[in-house]
């Protein structure tokens, strides 16, 4: 049996947001999930008994050195502000910001995780004009820096990893703090961003049941319509990094299953679109932001052929909130020539 | 924590981090002679919700209003929907209003069953009870992280959630909820497993929680018929937790200020209004507040106020429409992120406990006659809503209409105001948005701790927690002890929604 990897649990500028996702794991749930693979959690915020002195006399040990800490886990933005302060997060208790106490971990933790797109790249509360001065532990936004500067990393040798999303599925949790207790993570388990490729090497795109829509480009025009949300109703899921449609939510949702738009929250500044979530820009007619790695001018063309091809059925169903059309059988088809020829 | 002393008899004692709540917490309090003659709650965290929606597209409420809370995710997308469609003066369609009763039941009742066996109950198996005839048994099954309870409640809560799968995508952090109703059409035979869903959590509830058929709860009607009960189901959790309060007196501790607000809990359209209610109520749980006795509730009343708050720019209380949120970390008075919302000037309590009273129920009334709110009948107003909500899940979902629209488009004016108030787990929740050249102009949040934990106001008035831990006899340990935490806590206090 490999000895116990201990993982503390702090959280700041968030909505806790990935905590609840996370006791949402099954078979197995989260606490048998984590014993199986070793992780002993020293502290969490909703889960542990220890509270105030109990939890400040954890921190003194780890700080002394006293307790070995293998990975720091990071939920919320770090909150820099007002005017750089930190003031914005005290430790209750303590008379210490966040910050401060977040920024003296690192240095004692062998890995340093984030869990969700607040603490790996500031997420939504960075939005508008940043009232809070929030920042991602190694970015703010798409610039690489954040708290602990571009070129940091952990005494474990590894950058900040960034389990992005908003929230974070329990999987991508579970199963990257297990691959570091294994020690089987590296640095090529990483996409650019620092996101573990377990999940962002695929597309939300992937596995989303309006594929057929997609293809021929039958598209929704009102929220609860089935077609492809991407023309009209601002759906990223070609562009946004994870595999939401495969590994699935709450039994088997995902945002598109529920019939609204993907926002890619695993990308940094998702907070920021520059229009409106449920709306795609447009210029000319044409959406902007088509899938990243296609030509545009195929895409357009592709596009229009398969427009042109779209079958009746789909066209009705796509702005239906309910099938209106089902597929046909054999016999259906047969009839249906006859009865064209006549 | 730190000590210090303010006068020969008294000694101020700054007590956090508190965890197993929701977000941050700090409380001060003054001691003389074990008992607490004062405290002071402070919220540490400060995120700035309402200036970030600021200038913002209206619908995009829907995106970010939900981030502020992942407990209470479902609660705050329920509220900024009814806002846009009160600003739009739309009616959501029948399929969308039930569809929206069930993910909010369903995130209520997630939070009240995570509140009871992760946050509350574990504090019974803390080794200062080591001495008490029932610590092992209590250890055994609340033991935080590893007591045999959380094998079968992570599970259970996981698989009731599957609703949100179905009917929201995922939980937290939908964007499914929206002012003419929901995204999500149902199909036949996903009405089916929404039922199948409901009953197996009725079945986890009745086997495990109550070890009794809900509708015996829910007819019970008063203290007696309580402790009677309680006698004849000793091995279900709830008893065992009545068995813990009868012991510890905790009917004792923390009561506050006995007014009760509710804003109404769940549209009332998938019932027959008649049947429920007699027509009076647009509510599954109705509206009001009661101050002795019930009354109706102007919502107009409601003001915040920021006289100990680190806020600025305003000299009076005001309602949300007109409030402003402005950091003044300099602000001599203040000791708190928060603010402090009163209605008509008084404090209310908002949660479980006070949605029973305003509505009525017979064995809430009377467990609050005869000893208030306290942490006890906090606690057991709690478990009895989740009784009470599952057989109404059981109706709003077989009458989902698989065929028929569960959402309408929405056409917001360039210029309007609305508010959404709604019933979250913890309380009374609402957003009041203006809208300007189609922009969100002003929009204000009060969130249920916000009442519950807010600071004092300008009359120096202290806030139902600040109130619930006066009075409290604590000893003359130095540290939080476990009592200070069962109060705190029996209020499940949701801090991230508390300053937003």
């Amino acid at each position: 049996m490999n000895k116990n990897f201990n993982i503390l649990w702090l959280q700041s500028g968030g909505c806790g947001g990935c905590s609840m996702s996370v006791l949402n794991a099954e078979a197995p749930d989260m606490y048998s999930s984590l014993l199986i693979n070793n992780i002993n959690l020293l502290w969490h915020p909703s889960l542990s008994e220890a509270s105030s002195e109990e939890f400040l006399a954890l921190l003194e040990s780890i700080e002394k050195g006293d307790i070995i800490l293998d990975a720091l886990c990071l939920e919320g933005s770090v909150m820099q502000g007002p005017n750089g302060s930190g003031r914005f997060h005290m430790l209750g208790g303590t008379g210490r910001t966040m910050m401060e106490v977040i920024e003296s971990l690192t240095k004692k933790a062998n890995y340093t995780v984030a869990i969700g797109t607040c603490a790996a790249y500031g997420g939504i509360t960075m939005s508008g004009n940043n009232p809070g001065e929030a920042c991602g532990l190694q970015y703010e936004g798409h610039q690489a820096g954040g708290l602990l500067g571009e070129n940091w990393l952990s005494p474990g040798k590894l950058p900040v990893i960034n389990i992005a999303g908003c929230p974070t599925h329990p999987n991508w949790v579970i199963d990257t703090l297990a691959q570091l207790a294994m020690g089987d993570l590296t640095l090529e388990n990483l996409d650019s961003l620092k996101r573990p490729r377990n999940y962002t090497d695929h597309l939300v795109h992937h596995g989303c049941p309006r594929n057929e829509y997609y293809e021929f480009k039958a598209s929704a025009v009102e929220q609860s319509d089935l077609g492809c949300m991407m023309e009209n109703l601002g759906c990223l899921g070609t562009q946004a990094r994870a595999d939401c449609n495969t590994v699935l939510w709450n039994g088997d949702g995902s945002c598109l299953r529920g019939g609204y738009a993907c926002i890619n929250c695993t990308a940094p500044e998702f907070e920021e679109p520059g229009h409106s979530f449920t709306r795609t820009p447009k210029i000319a007619g044409i959406p902007v932001g088509l899938p990243t790695d296609m030509p545009k001018a195929w895409f357009i063309a592709l596009a229009s052929l398969s427009k042109a091809a779209t079958p009746k059925r789909l066209k009705v169903n796509a702005v239906s909130d309910h099938i209106r059309i089902t597929p046909g059988t054999k016999v259906e088809a047969k009839s249906d020539k006859e009865a064209e020829k006549q | 924590m730190s000590t210090r002393s303010s006068d020969k008899s008294s000694t101020r004692r700054i007590l956090g981090p508190f965890n197993r709540i929701e977000g941050d917490l700090e409380v001060q309090v003054e001691v003389e002679q074990g008992t607490i003659v004062k405290a002071w709650v402070n919220s540490p965290l400060f995120r700035g919700f309402e200036q970030i929606l600021h200038g913002k597209e209206p619908m995009d409420a829907l995106v970010y209003t939900p981030r502020i809370c992942g407990i209470c995710s479902a609660s705050q997308s329920v509220a900024a929907a009814q806002a846009l469609a009160a600003a739009q003066g739309l009616q959501p369609c029948r399929n969308g209003e039930l569809a929206t009763n069930l993910i909010l039941a369903a995130e209520n009742l997630a939070d009240h069953l995570t509140h009871f066996y992760l946050f509350f109950m574990p504090d019974f198996a803390r080794q200062s009870y080591a001495n008490k005839a029932w610590f092992k048994n209590i250890n055994e099954r609340f033991k935080a992280q590893t007591g045999t309870a959380a094998r079968q409640v992570l599970p259970a809560r996981a698989e009731f959630l599957h609703l949100t799968g179905i009917l929201a995508g995922k939980w937290p952090h939908s964007l499914a909820l929206r002012p003419g109703g929901t995204t999500r059409t149902v199909e036949a035979q996903e009405k089916i497993r929404l039922l199948t869903t409901i009953i197996m959590f009725r079945t986890f509830l009745q086997d495990v929680v109550f070890g009794d058929e809900l509708e015996q709860l829910n007819a019970l009607r008063n203290e007696e018929e309580l402790k009677s009960w309680q006698q004849s189901h000793p091995d279900s959790d709830f008893a065992k937790f009545l068995m813990v309060a009868d012991d510890l007196e905790l009917e004792k501790l923390g009561g506050a200020s006995n007014n009760f607000m509710s804003y109404g809990a769940y549209s009332n359209v998938g019932n027959n209004a008649e049947e429920k209610n007699n027509g009076e109520s647009d509510h599954l749980f109705k509206s009001g507040i009661w101050q002795q006795d019930y009354q109706s509730l102007n919502p107009d009343n409601i003001k915040e106020d920021i006289t100990h708050s680190w806020l600025s720019a305003q000299s009076e209380a005001k309602h949300p429409y007109h409030g402003s949120t402005i950091v003044d970390t300099d602000e001599e008075n203040g000791y708190s992120w928060c603010k402090a919302p009163r209605l008509n000037g008084h404090v209310m309590e908002v949660g479980a406990i006070s949605r029973q009273m305003v509505d009525g129920h017979p064995l809430i009334r009377s467990l609050v006659a005869s000893s208030g709110a306290n942490v006890r009948n906090r606690v057991i107003a709690r478990l009895l809503e989740l009784s009470l909500v599952v057989p109404e899940m059981e109706n709003w979902a077989r009458q989902l209409q698989p065929k028929a629209p569960f959402c309408l488009p929405s056409n917001l004016p360039d210029e309007a105001q609305g508010a959404g108030m709604v019933e979250a787990a913890r309380g009374s929740l609402g957003h009041w948005i203006r809208i300007k050249n189609g922009r969100i102009l002003n929009y204000q949040i009060i969130a249920p701790t916000t009442w519950n934990f807010s600071p004092r106001d300008s009359n120096d008035q202290p806030g139902a927690l600040e109130l619930a831990l006066q009075n409290t006899y604590v000893g003359e340990d130095k540290n939080a002890s476990v009592i200070i935490q069962h109060i705190i806590r029996s209020f499940d206090p949701c801090m991230v929604c508390t300053v937003h």
